[in-house]
């Protein structure tokens, strides 16, 4: 049973905690985002740029990396919440009981799971800004509309921070996480619409990918950098809405099961 | 058994309180009270059920059954006022491996809403307090056993609760570090605070505890004050006797005297029976004998079994 009085503002002191710890190596922190993309750029986009002519997106004509360079920021967010909330939270909650500690103090234990997944969404926020700068810099975004994809990113990193959350409250251990990686997030990686588009897949794949919460994530990112989407952009955000509010709950249920006994 | 009769309420109050976990009972309705300033002991063997009862002192684990009451207040309620007025020191190093000795007392303190500033304030004088001024920029993980012990407790006291709650706060220390935990303790004791602890040193609950209780199998056996308890169920003295033949426990259980197998030990509850102490010096002459004082320890294996647990 959730608590809704169980939430409070409070949840912020924990979404600091993160914050002091992220800002500790916050060079290595903003080195990934930063050079990623650039690599992704380098080895896709000039490698398949020949390869791959006729490329059409929405009813138009894009160059390979003009459709892939915002795919990548929507892929970033994805990693950057569900690693957050899977791996490094397991290692907090298992491993150094940091959980446990917090719940000495007049904190809900709802308070701390929000405030992982609110933290898993900044820090793939923060990831969002700086790749939109660097593929800003190789002309890949289309300004001031793509600064909208910061808030998106916010909106995508609770999506996933809470199904990665959601997760975690029901591995049996730490290695278990290859199983939603191998079938989730991998498949979801490939076939949302990142390297090619959907629309050239058959009707039924066509399909599966609309379920993907990626999929929806990566229309509207393209929608900010380049103002083209070939689905409904309303339907894309109320999926991710939906799919948030469904996962949070259902990740404040799973951690309540696990850790209040 | 409470010797207070005092107008005021306790700091903890519980009737028949019970712990389940599936099907499991951890705790079986056990009843106790915790006076203010009172430091107050819960000792018994692994798995006995101390730490599912402290656990729902401080609202970690709800409680199946019974009533509890702390300051007065309802724990499945009120539990946030009721944190905001307790410290815990728990079993596990629950300590911030990702930040430093000063910023696990000052995030803390964020986890109590205390101001920034008061709560810089209030963590220079605890790293006094526990001396651990030296180590403000070290990293939690580089700490000994005793300083992260240390460090343990002044995060639990950034709060300036009343009532202190501590799992076997020197479990695994060297003998000096236990020592000058005591001894922090002692004093804190002069400032008011409430304790309640749990401990598997009888020793150290002698020491500290007003009044404790043993608990076994969810069950409370005893409560009592340290050396009311040992009198009432140990008398005033042992004798350890090595290598006892038969004739000596004939002997014994002519006379009805208490005493326990243990190995090839036997212990003699003597209560200072001289009559029983010569004898046993000049007619069984055993090859060990030793005549000593009674101690917590031998309320508590007289109570618990000397058996191995687990």
């Amino acid at each position: 049973m959730i608590r809704m009085r169980n939430i409070s503002w409070r949840f912020l002191s924990v979404w600091q905690r993160n914050l002091i710890v992220y800002r500790k190596i916050w060079k290595v922190n903003f080195m990934v985002p930063l050079l990623e993309p650039a690599f992704y750029i380098l080895a896709f986009g000039l490698g398949f740029q020949g390869l791959v002519t006729n490329l059409s997106y929405g009813g138009q004509a894009l160059t390979y990396t003009q459709f892939m360079a915002p795919a990548l920021i929507g892929i970033s967010i994805m990693y950057n919440s569900f690693f957050e909330t899977t791996y490094a939270s397991f290692v907090r909650m298992y491993y150094q009981k940091t959980f446990d500690g917090m719940m000495t103090t007049p904190l809900s234990l709802e308070e701390i799971i929000l405030a992982e997944i609110v933290w898993s969404a900044t820090k793939a926020a923060a990831a969002a800004a700086i790749m939109l700068l660097v593929l800003g810099l190789f002309g890949f975004v289309v300004f001031p509309s793509g600064l909208l994809v910061i808030p998106l990113a916010f909106l995508g990193g609770l999506a996933f921070g809470s199904i990665g959350m959601f997760f975690t409250g029901i591995t049996p251990s730490i290695d278990m996480f290859n199983l939603p990686i191998f079938l989730f997030i991998t498949p979801m990686f490939l076939f949302s619409g990142t390297f090619f588009p959907v629309a050239g897949l058959p009707v039924w794949a066509q399909s599966a990918a609309l379920a993907f919460p990626l999929y929806h994530l990566v229309e509207l990112t393209r929608l900010f950098c380049l103002g083209r989407v070939e689905t409904s952009p309303l339907l894309s955000l109320s999926y991710l809405v939906l799919f948030t509010l469904c996962f949070l709950f259902l990740a404040l249920t799973t951690m309540r099961r696990r850790l209040v006994k | 058994m409470t010797v207070s009769g005092a107008a005021t309420d306790p700091i903890i109050l519980a009737e028949n309180l019970c712990k389940q976990y599936d099907g499991f009972t951890a705790v079986d309705s056990i009843s106790f009270d915790v006076q203010p300033g009172e430091c107050f002991g819960l000792l018994g063997p692994n798995g006995a059920g101390k730490t599912s009862a402290i656990r729902m002192i401080y609202g970690f684990a709800p409680v199946s059954g019974g009533r509890l009451r702390v300051f007065g207040l309802d724990i499945e309620t009120e539990w946030r006022q009721i944190r905001s007025r307790i410290g815990v020191c728990q079993q596990d190093n629950t300590l911030d491996p990702d930040l430093s000795v000063l910023q696990n007392l000052l995030v803390f303190a964020g986890y109590f809403r205390i101001p920034a500033r008061k709560a810089r304030q209030r963590a220079e004088e605890l790293l006094h307090f526990f001396a651990l001024e030296k180590k403000i920029e070290a990293k939690v993980g580089e700490l000994s056993g005793g300083l992260a012990r240390r460090l343990t407790l002044a995060r639990a006291l950034i709060n300036d609760p009343e009532l202190i709650i501590l799992d076997e706060p020197t479990t695994g220390l060297d003998p000096q570090s236990r020592h000058q935990l005591w001894e922090r303790l002692q004093h804190l004791r002069t400032l008011g605070k409430t304790f309640m602890l749990t401990t598997h040193y009888m020793e150290e609950a002698a020491q500290l505890c007003d009044r404790l209780m043993i608990m076994d199998h969810g069950k409370i056996l005893i409560q009592g004050t340290p050396t009311g308890l040992i009198g009432e169920h140990i008398g005033t003295s042992i004798i350890e006797v090595g290598g006892a033949g038969p004739e000596l426990r004939q002997f014994l259980v002519d006379r009805s005297i208490g005493f326990d197998q243990m190995g090839e030990r036997l212990i003699v509850y003597s209560n200072g029976d001289s009559t029983v102490e010569q004898a046993i010096r000049t007619t069984f002459r055993p090859e060990q004998c030793t005549f000593r004082s009674a101690t917590l320890e031998d309320v508590f294996l007289r109570l618990t079994g000397r058996e191995l647990r687990e």
